[in-house]
């Protein structure tokens, strides 16, 4: 332990610990700004700058480590005019019309401002030409060149989690700004769409492509029929920012607020991935007995961000992706066919508005591959959770007092399987609960393959692994998220250091409920664990918990499909990886 | 009133001269990458201050070529634009009236002649093509990126040890970098920025002085893959080393008796002793480096067996060859070239030089070694003979110093003309036609040209010719391997084209160069010849960097190796200069600035932990 005093307070902590994590533990709260913990240690934003006695200069609390007998002092008159200089010249570069901006209230620089009493600025502003800010509206990430700060968060989580190095320092000197790497534009970077830059933005210089406006003008024409899936990571996150407690945030509370704006139908996504499951387990049986996986494993598909990267960073893998649409595509397939049929109206008329924890599911809808027979896209709109929330506020929503209301009619039963589909490992444990039963023709012990589940503790290796029994066959399963992790498993199968049958790939660290499309805090606390625990709760609770009992996908089954695999099931429900390209 | 008065500089006129005198280091220490259309418009603002005001194209005009300069980096510009500030500069530096203005707008002009591709970038695409690439200005600028902060720090720390096993991460000479590197890693230090650069080299000499004895590493489980290394010297030793680690089979073959090239049979010892050289050797062997002596490739083996016996060659010959002079009597009897005077005293063939009278010809620090070995051997007189004048020399000044105050004699601005000679055929003396220096060069170097009077005699009975060396290359060229002017051309990736499994590197490639770029090249070698017998082994090691004081010490005098004092020169071999005191290399260590973790270096490329 190494002894000290902040502001004259005295406190021990254990060696290596930074200035500004010893001052939180003597109760005292440094502001700070670029810094998040791990990721980015840069002292860039020298906000977090103290005086230490003896040093000639003020020094950045976030990566100085304690000294013994330091004398640490966060609140002198030098410390606060640096403080509130350095903040004068950060707002200097900021556009600072907060009332337009998607993280007014969220936002750790105006939280800054805000807490320091900044009225006014005696520095002008000095903003990048509108011609600096061009960025192509159409992709889903938008990037506010004006807003940003140049706290290199995004940089970093790129670089060090999700290894795909998409930004980048553009120009030198006064003009060095943050950009797409290798001054390349963003429609043209191998960017998984996974928006991980965008929950680590501490400002709103990065953003998803807001949808809602043309979600509400669906919902307002009476000639349209409006059908919202709800996918399972969402219920863990909605209410976070509406000032819900995760118990009365439900997802069948969401359901209620959709109806109060007006939706026609709501499902929950969890069916479609209940169907997934038959597809996809039956597809894993098929080409695991077919000697299809000898070399490299079948990988789920069910992640647009994974797909995304697996076609721009290993090409040579993509033919082992799972063929089976996204849960989000199957659900829309199915809308648009089978339910347009019940309800007796053409697919043209239904508008499939999807609710994702995700970034890139916006990429996937959009996909050319992604339509039905009829030329329709299977969804018409992604909208991640924070554009629910956008909405569920721009309506004034009081999503407490509005009452939990069940999903319609026909494609409304979901199981824990489903559910589960939200935390990583969960596509897996969901697909081998059913591909025992289709193996074996019983059901294994609900719980007999939770070892590939996330135990929130760093394991030996960047990914999980285990093996069980299917009637004396093993079966090898691998568990991953984060690209960064994904690109090592990757690298390992290539070099043949490991050897898999089956692969479950999520690109958002810790899965779904991590994902890029889901609220974001200020208190840059990773919530992607918790959140996959709340799922796993759900899951513990449901009456049925394998995919395969699910009696809506079973009437659907024996009502249209025939039987998973079976030709208008393949039609429907599968898709071709390779028939569209990644820049 | 006085009509004459003592003119004195005021209080402002003063600050500014000390401000001039920081611009200029610090100008001097720019990481390379920047933006040259940002960096020109830095520079014409200062130029535009410095004008009298007396003439429109420098006052009005350098302002004007500025407001575009800025247009362009903002992205306002349009490419006209570009043509637009090349007719302005064009006519400033025809109009001007004097050097503020007309230089002025010449460095515009060059800028936009020489990166016009940067300017149009920034029109194009509001985009800027370079970026910066120096994090750790002394780690980038070495050719084999050592960890130089880190090994500072532990140094200080007190871990000699540890400092020279950082070291040995990127290079398996620390002992023989700490004597004789060139130290390109001081020109950039960011610290010239407080008051000059730290002796990096110096304090490297400190740590492989006082460490005590270091294990060698672990090798890499064996991959059964042979690889053969031709030549013996740093580059060849480098590779094997790294080879060696990465659990390849590498074997040496050197065509002399002893291994270490250049190291052991160009560097005198009173620069570099054996055993300090012998003491990094030894460590590469320790490794399982398997070494075949007296071996000749092309004599005593051949290029087919070679390739046919191992599953890649690395050529590594180094360039030991001579230059000649081309005139007159160049063939008489005790004319030699500096490679050969200095390969002999390596192998024990001592040449008499007592009471002769010895010139030396060129200006490289190879005439340096040659005069100050020269005077070693006894002779009686040396005189260095130059055709450029002193300043342009490319010796490091220190050499220079160090052979003009040990009593050679620099007779600069004389090219040779003709060597005279006995009947027997002995030199009797050096003609030299005296120079003028003359226009700059294109390699922005002032050249000679001969002045006008008629060339002088200097007695001598000894020519050393030390104009630079070539590569013997001709066998290698034999067998297929490409080569330009001696120069085995190989990738960057060192791979020689459509050899099969041959990779080269080193002198032998790019031509006579330092210790540091041999050991670099010898690194990229063992790296790629690793990725093309089928692996991707990193070489690391462990070692934790102590982390940095919070704020650096206030501006402090760089500490400088001193030379011993030496009595008598005639038979001193000794090493010359005097490593630091421990006082001075804490001091010294003090003052470095830890760039691995203030500024960019803490973002990216502070540290390199393996490669």
């Amino acid at each position: 332990m190494v002894n000290l005093h902040v502001n004259g307070a005295p406190v021990s902590v254990p060696e290596g610990s930074t200035i500004l994590e010893a001052a939180a533990a003597a109760g005292i709260q440094i502001p700070h700004l670029c810094y998040l913990k791990e990721l980015n240690e840069i002292g860039a934003c020298r906000i977090c700058c103290v005086q230490v006695e003896g040093e000639k200069k003020l020094v950045t609390s976030c990566n100085n480590v304690v000294r013994e007998g330091m004398q640490v002092y966060t609140n002198t008159p030098r410390v606060r005019l640096a403080r509130r200089t350095n903040l004068a010249l950060i707002l200097s570069q900021h556009n600072c019309k907060c009332a337009l901006c998607v993280r007014n209230g969220n936002c750790q620089l105006q939280q800054l401002a805000n807490d320091a009493g900044v009225l006014d600025n005696p520095f002008p502003e000095d903003l990048p030409s509108a011609r600096q800010c061009e960025w192509d509206a159409s992709f889903p990430l938008y990037r506010d060149s004006a807003k940003c700060i140049k706290c290199m968060r995004c940089i970093q989580v790129c670089d060090k989690v999700q290894g795909l190095n998409v930004w980048d320092l553009a120009a030198t000197g006064g003009r060095t700004r943050v950009d797409v790497s290798q001054n390349r534009v963003i429609t043209q970077a191998d960017c998984s769409a996974c928006g991980q830059c965008i929950t680590h933005c501490p400002v709103g210089a990065l953003r998803e492509r807001d949808d809602t406006a043309k979600v509400m003008r669906a919902i307002e024409d009476p000639e349209v029929i409006t059908v919202v899936q709800i996918a399972p990571a969402v219920r863990t996150a909605w209410g976070e920012n509406l000032g819900l407690s995760p118990e009365e945030a439900t997802v069948n509370r969401l359901a209620g607020a959709f109806r109060q704006l007006g939706v026609d139908y709501v499902f929950d996504t969890s069916f479609s991935a209940d169907l997934t499951i038959m597809e996809e387990g039956s597809e894993f049986l098929h080409r695991l007995k077919a000697g299809d996986l000898a070399r490299y494993p079948m990988f789920t598909s069910c992640c647009p961000g994974w797909v995304r990267f697996v076609k721009s960073q290993f090409p040579q893998l993509v033919g082992q992706l799972s063929t089976s649409k996204s849960p989000q595509q199957m659900f829309g397939a199915v809308v648009k066919s089978y339910f347009a049929q019940k309800l007796g109206v053409p697919p043209e008329k239904i508008c499939c508005i999807s609710v994702m924890p995700c970034l890139a599911k916006k990429t996937e809808c959009d996909l050319p591959t992604m339509k039905g027979d009829s030329g329709c896209k299977d969804v018409d709109f992604a909208l991640t959770t924070r554009e629910v929330v956008r909405m569920i506020r721009a309506e004034h929503i009081d999503v407490a007092h509005i009452p939990e209301t069940p999903f319609d009619r026909i494609l409304n039963d979901y199981t824990g399987a489903g559910v589960i589909f939200g935390a990583t490992g969960g596509v897996m444990e969901a697909a081998l609960r059913s591909a025992y039963f289709l193996v074996t023709g019983e059901n294994p012990p609900v719980d007999a393959f939770r070892d590939v589940r996330d135990s929130g503790l760093a394991g030996e290796r960047q990914w999980r692994e285990a093996t069980f029994e299917i009637q004396g066959t093993p079966v090898r399963a691998a568990v991953v998220s984060g690209l960064g992790n994904t690109r090592a498993l990757c690298r390992a199968l290539l070099n043949g250091q490991v050897h898999y049958d089956f692969v479950e790939v999520m690109a958002c660290p810790g899965g779904c409920a991590g994902g890029g499309g889901q609220p974001i805090h200020c208190d840059d606390k990773e919530r992607a664990f918790t959140r996959g625990q709340v799922l796993y709760g759900l899951d513990q609770g449901m009456a049925v918990r394998f995919s395969h009992e699910n009696q809506d996908v079973q009437a659907l089954y024996r009502d249209y499909l025939e039987a998973p695999l079976s030709h208008r099931a393949e039609r429907l429900l599968h898709t071709d990886h390779t028939a569209w390209d990644m820049p | 009133m006085n009509r004459l008065v003592i003119e004195t500089p005021d209080r402002a006129q003063e600050v500014l001269e000390g401000l001039y005198r920081d611009v200029q280091r610090r100008v001097g220490s720019s990481a390379p990458g920047l933006c040259p259309v940002d960096m020109a418009l830095s520079f014409l603002r200062l130029c535009h201050a410095q004008t009298c005001g007396k003439c429109v194209p420098c006052r009005i005009g350098l302002g004007q070529l500025a407001k575009m300069l800025e247009a362009v980096l903002d992205g306002e510009a349009t490419l006209e634009t570009i043509d637009l500030i090349e007719q302005t500069a064009s006519v400033i530096v025809d109009t001007a009236d004097c050097a503020i203005g007309y230089e002025a707008a010449n460095m515009v002009l060059r800028g936009v002649r020489g990166f016009r591709e940067d300017y149009e970038e920034h029109i194009l695409h509001h985009r800027c093509i370079c970026g910066l690439y120096l994090a750790v200005p002394c780690m980038s600028v070495c050719p084999a990126h050592v960890d130089v902060p880190g090994y500072i720090a532990l140094v200080k720390a007190g871990r000699c040890e540890d400092a020279v096993r950082l070291i040995r991460k990127d290079n398996p000479f620390p002992s023989v970098c700490g004597y004789v590197c060139e130290h390109p890693c001081e020109d950039r230090c960011r610290r010239h920025m407080v008051d000059d650069a730290i002796n990096i080299c110096g304090i490297k000499r400190y740590a492989v002085d006082h460490a005590g004895p270091i294990a060698t590493p672990p090798c890499a489980p064996s991959t059964g893959k042979r690889v053969a290394v031709v030549g013996g010297g740093p580059g060849g030793l480098t590779a094997a080393y790294f080879l060696t680690l990465m659990g390849h089979k590498a074997v040496v073959y050197e065509q002399r008796h002893k291994l270490g090239g250049m190291l052991r049979y160009g560097i005198p010892d009173y620069r570099l002793p054996p055993e300090v050289l012998d003491k990094d050797i030894q460590y590469i062997l320790d490794t399982g480096v398997e070494t075949v002596l007296d071996s000749t490739v092309g004599v005593d083996v051949t290029m087919e067996q070679l390739k046919e016996s191992y599953d890649a060659v690395y050529i590594s010959i180094g360039a030991h060859d001579d230059k000649k002079l081309g005139i007159e009597g160049e063939d008489s009897v005790n004319v030699v070239s500096a490679v050969q005077m200095l390969r002999g005293i390596g192998e024990g063939e001592i040449p008499d030089l007592k009471g002769k009278r010895v010139c030396v010809i060129g200006g490289g620090n190879v005439a340096m070694d040659a005069t100050r070995t020269s005077l070693r051997l006894g002779a009686s007189q040396v005189t260095c003979v130059y055709r450029r004048r002193v300043e342009d020399m490319t010796a490091l000044p220190e050499e220079i110093d160090e052979a003009q105050s040990e009593g050679g004699h620099i007779l600069s601005l004389h090219a040779p003309a003709r060597i005279e000679r006995d009947e027997t055929g002995k030199v009797t003396a050096l003609w030299a036609q005296p120079q003028i220096i003359s226009e700059v060069g294109r390699d922005g170097r002032p050249a000679p040209r001969p002045a006008a009077g008629d060339p002088v005699r200097i007695p001598c009975d000894y020519i050393v010719v030390a104009i630079g060396q070539a590569i013997g290359s001709q066998y290698f060229e034999t067998k297929g391997i490409e080569t330009k002017r001696g120069a085995i051309q190989a990738e960057k990736s060192s791979f020689v084209p459509g050899s099969g499994n041959v990779f080269a590197g080193g002198d032998a490639v790019s031509g006579p160069a330092t210790v540091i770029r041999a050991v670099a090249a010898g690194k990229v070698a063992a790296d790629n010849i690793d990725s093309f017998l089928g692996y991707q082994h990193t070489i690391t090691v462990d070692v934790e960097v102590p982390p940095p004081q919070l704020t650096n010490s206030p501006a402090c005098g760089r500490v400088n190796l001193v030379s011993r004092s030496i009595d008598r020169i005639d038979g001193d071999f000794g090493l010359v200069t005097k490593g630091m005191s421990e006082e001075e290399a804490q001091q010294e260590c003090a003052r470095c600035l830890r760039c691995d973790h203030f500024g960019y270096g803490i973002f990216k490329g502070g540290r390199n932990i393996k490669w």
